[in-house]
């Protein structure tokens, strides 16, 4: 091989290996279902017609672990990543994503300051809330969590998501806890001990569900009476024909968020993403897509009526709100999920 | 190669030897190459993930490396009186490994540890780290490290913090592997937790008997059918074997699934017998423990069936006809005859069958209930909902061992090397 070969198999070499590092596709991940389709819609299509640049979705059910891994080992393949509040946190401690910075995001001064968080910046309010199956219990169905534990006036399964979170805030509302006092008293051994009892009750009726879609598809084949579930997905099984009652007596709401994972070489590309999903553009097609609150305020003030009704943070649906305690969460979370892990088990 | 065998031909004995010696050992260096090759191959892909596991399940760093000065302070000062707070060298070093941290990730991981001795003690650990970021107030009454952090948090002078902190403080720490026994340290020793935080020894008593249980109907199923597998025509006999291997050569998820559709409350099993009059109302037939079982035992079948034909197959038809001939029952020559000869195959196609058993996790996942899930839903739980590697390396290890016993005894009481398909 003559001497400018070599350099050129070279040269050929060590460009092929640094578009190989380069290579990896811009990878935005969230928890899948109807919210990743609304994403899709309104944030990822858009998005990538502009940029013209190929692009990956991917779909997770939460966790940190995968984060941690390829943070660990130096080998990010996911970029742009929905997580919700307390895992956000936690994520963020441990040093497993970007801290935002905010000169990045040109549209930043529209979003609503408290969005932004060290590691995050707010993705969407959600919020859980109470529906049931109309043709069992037409207009007189539960109205509380109270009426959700009533097994004897509207037989049938319950719905709740199988995790301590949420679960157990619930069960001390239907045992007649204020929403402001729900925190104060399961901080304590007697709370926690008072909404495991008060879970024992139904414990024969409960069917757990694990993803936000399970709810509905039960409740529409009849397997469970009364559910707990996601307001956006019961929106979406509404405009598809169903006519499923949204309780927001007792809602209990919070944050997801968009975060980046740490040294990521696409870090410029998910910052040019996520300014486009905080545009007030992008944020008020998302809102027409599903009802979850969107945090540019220039957004959400030229929202139609209609639209903001159906959101968790209007005002009609806030009384009695319950806003999940992300510090509490992420001090208890371990403890609390071990101790129900192991009732649910028994 | 023509030239070297006209050579070969004019060659004396004495070099022919030597050729032949030089070929034999370029074979055996060949040989011990493959073993070596086979031998890393189980050292990178085997040993190396099991030490691995190992290590994770009593590997402790996390307080070491957020915390060095205070745990070389600790160990310097008072040891004998652990029910005191530390003297005041301990909390400036405290102070000094707030102030120095090399990053927050540090600090949290040390939270994250902390927190399972007591729930509190990351948001603990993390707002006095916080504090430490922020410039130093100028309080003239404050004047030790112990007063700058009693003032951010009053548990900095508890006790209690300091003993917990203590035992969570070594390189290394039975803690994980106790705890998946449903045992913790104290400062008296070893001792059971309490009775309504037991969960593991139960859990490991339920996977066994699954195991046990699938590995047994297997068996029974399994053992007729290689039976008529060996017996059968040559058209029915590929028939049967289809029958067994088409679905092993299916996704496991796939299969799981079509058994969510067939015996599900409106699915085709229970339509069927509502229709025929049979039943009332729909039998519970999934998301308990029957689902778990039904789907379990048609989807490790194959692991009994073929270790049993194989053996069933080398077996001569004529011992039967011997022993009728002699003037046996049926039922005795079957006995004292045919079963003797298919323990291996029973002993092989079994312990198989429980082993891939006692680790399944995506069938009971999908078709049990709550109250179905096996060790290996609870190692899932660890790895991926609560990122505790110590916890799950520490239950992981535990059904190693369980299956490792159950390996050993079925050794002694069938042999090894049949266990192995050896003999």
């Amino acid at each position: 091989m003559s001497s400018l070969n070599k350099r050129l198999a070279i040269a050929l070499v060590l460009s092929a290996a640094t578009t190989l590092a380069q290579a990896r596709d811009l990878t935005v991940v969230g928890f899948g279902g109807a919210t990743q389709e609304a994403f899709d819609k309104a944030y990822f299509k858009p998005f990538a017609a502009q940029s013209g640049k190929p692009f990956v979705q991917d779909t997770y059910g939460g966790g940190l672990a995968k984060q941690k891994a390829m943070v660990e080992s130096g080998n990010p393949t996911w970029d742009l990543v929905q997580m919700d509040q307390n895992e956000m946190e936690l994520a963020c401690e441990q040093g497993l994503l970007e801290d935002l910075d905010h000169k990045q995001l040109k549209n930043a001064p529209e979003v609503n300051p408290e969005a932004f968080s060290t590691c995050g910046v707010g993705a969407f309010v959600w919020s859980e809330v109470m529906t049931y199956d109309p043709k069992k219990f037409g207009a007189d169905g539960p109205k509380s969590w109270a009426d959700f534990w009533n097994v004897k006036k509207w037989p049938g399964k319950r719905g709740l998501r199988k995790q301590a979170r949420m679960t157990l805030e619930i069960a001390l509302m239907a045992d007649g806890v204020a929403p402001t006092d729900v925190y104060k008293v399961l901080a304590t051994k007697q709370g926690q001990d008072r909404a495991f009892a008060k879970l024992d009750e139904i414990k024969p009726y409960i069917q757990w569900w694990e993803t936000g879609a399970q709810p509905l598809e039960w409740l529409a084949a009849g397997n469970v009476a009364v559910t707990a579930a996601y307001n956006g997905r019961i929106a979406i099984a509404n405009q598809q024909g169903s006519n499923f009652p949204l309780i927001w007596q007792q809602q209990l709401y919070s944050m997801d968020y968009w975060t980046i994972i740490k040294n990521t070489p696409n870090k410029d590309q998910s910052y040019k993403l996520l300014d486009y999903i905080l545009s007030s553009k992008a944020q008020a097609e998302f809102a027409h897509a599903i009802p979850y609150g969107i945090v540019n305020t220039k957004a959400s003030a030229a929202l139609d009526a209609k639209t903001v009704d159906a959101l968790p943070n209007a005002p009609a649906n806030m009384k009695d709100a319950l806003l999940l305690d992300t510090p509490f969460w992420v001090n208890y979370e371990e403890d609390l999920m071990n101790r129900f892990t192991r009732w649910v088990a028994q | 190669m023509s030239v070297s065998s006209i050579d070969v031909l004019h060659l004396d004995d004495a070099s022919l030897v030597k050729a032949h010696q030089h070929s034999n050992r370029r074979k055996r260096l060949f040989s011990v190459l493959l073993l070596l090759l086979h031998l890393a191959y189980t050292a990178i892909f085997f040993a190396l993930p099991i030490g691995m596991m190992l290590y994770r399940a009593v590997s402790n760093p996390e307080l070491l490396q957020a915390f060095p000065r205070t745990i070389t302070a600790l160990s310097e000062v008072n040891a004998a009186t652990p029910t005191l707070l530390p003297e005041a060298p301990v909390f400036d070093a405290l102070e000094q490994d707030f102030i120095n941290a090399p990053n927050i990730a540090v600090i949290g991981e040390a939270a994250r540890r902390l927190n399972y001795e007591n729930s509190g003690y990351r948001f603990l650990i993390m707002s006095t780290a916080r504090q430490y970021k922020k410039p130093a107030s100028d309080d003239p009454l404050v004047t030790t490290a112990q007063q700058r952090l009693a003032a951010i948090d009053p548990r900095w002078v508890s006790p209690q913090l300091w003993a917990d902190f203590r035992r969570a403080s070594p390189a290394y720490s039975p803690y994980y592997l106790l705890a998946a026994l449903d045992l913790k340290q104290t400062d008296q020793g070893v001792e059971a937790v309490p009775e309504n935080q037991r969960v593991y020894i139960d859990l490991i008593l339920k996977t066994l008997k699954i195991a046990l249980i699938v590995s047994l109907l297997c068996l029974l199923l399994g053992f007729p059918f290689a039976a008529l597998m060996v017996k059968a025509s040559r058209p029915v006999q590929v028939l049967l074997f289809l029958a067994v291997m088409l679905p092993f050569w299916t996704s496991l998820l796939a299969r799981t699934t079509a058994w969510i559709v067939v015996l599900q409350e409106k699915g085709i099993v229970n339509t069927l017998l509502l229709r025929l009059g049979l039943i009332d109302q729909p039998l519970p037939m999934i998301f308990n423990l029957l689902g778990v079982y039904i789907v379990m035992v048609h989807i490790l079948l194959p692991f009994s069936v073929l270790p049993l034909y194989n053996v069933m197959k080398s077996i001569p038809p004529h011992y039967m006809r011997a022993s009728a001939s002699l003037g046996a029952h049926p039922l005795r020559g079957f006995f004292h005859v045919y079963l003797p000869m298919t323990l291996t195959g029973i002993g092989s196609g079994t312990l198989l069958t429980f082993i891939v058993a006692a680790g399944y996790y995506v069938t009971p996942t999908l078709v049990g209930s709550a109250r179905e899930q096996m060790l290996g839903y609870f190692i899932a739980f660890y790895t991926n909902t609560t990122v505790n590697w110590g916890m799950a390396s520490a239950l992981g290890l535990v059904l190693i061992a369980c299956v490792l016993v159950i390996y050993l005894l079925a050794a002694r009481l069938v042999g090894i090397r049949q266990i192995a398909g050896l003999r």
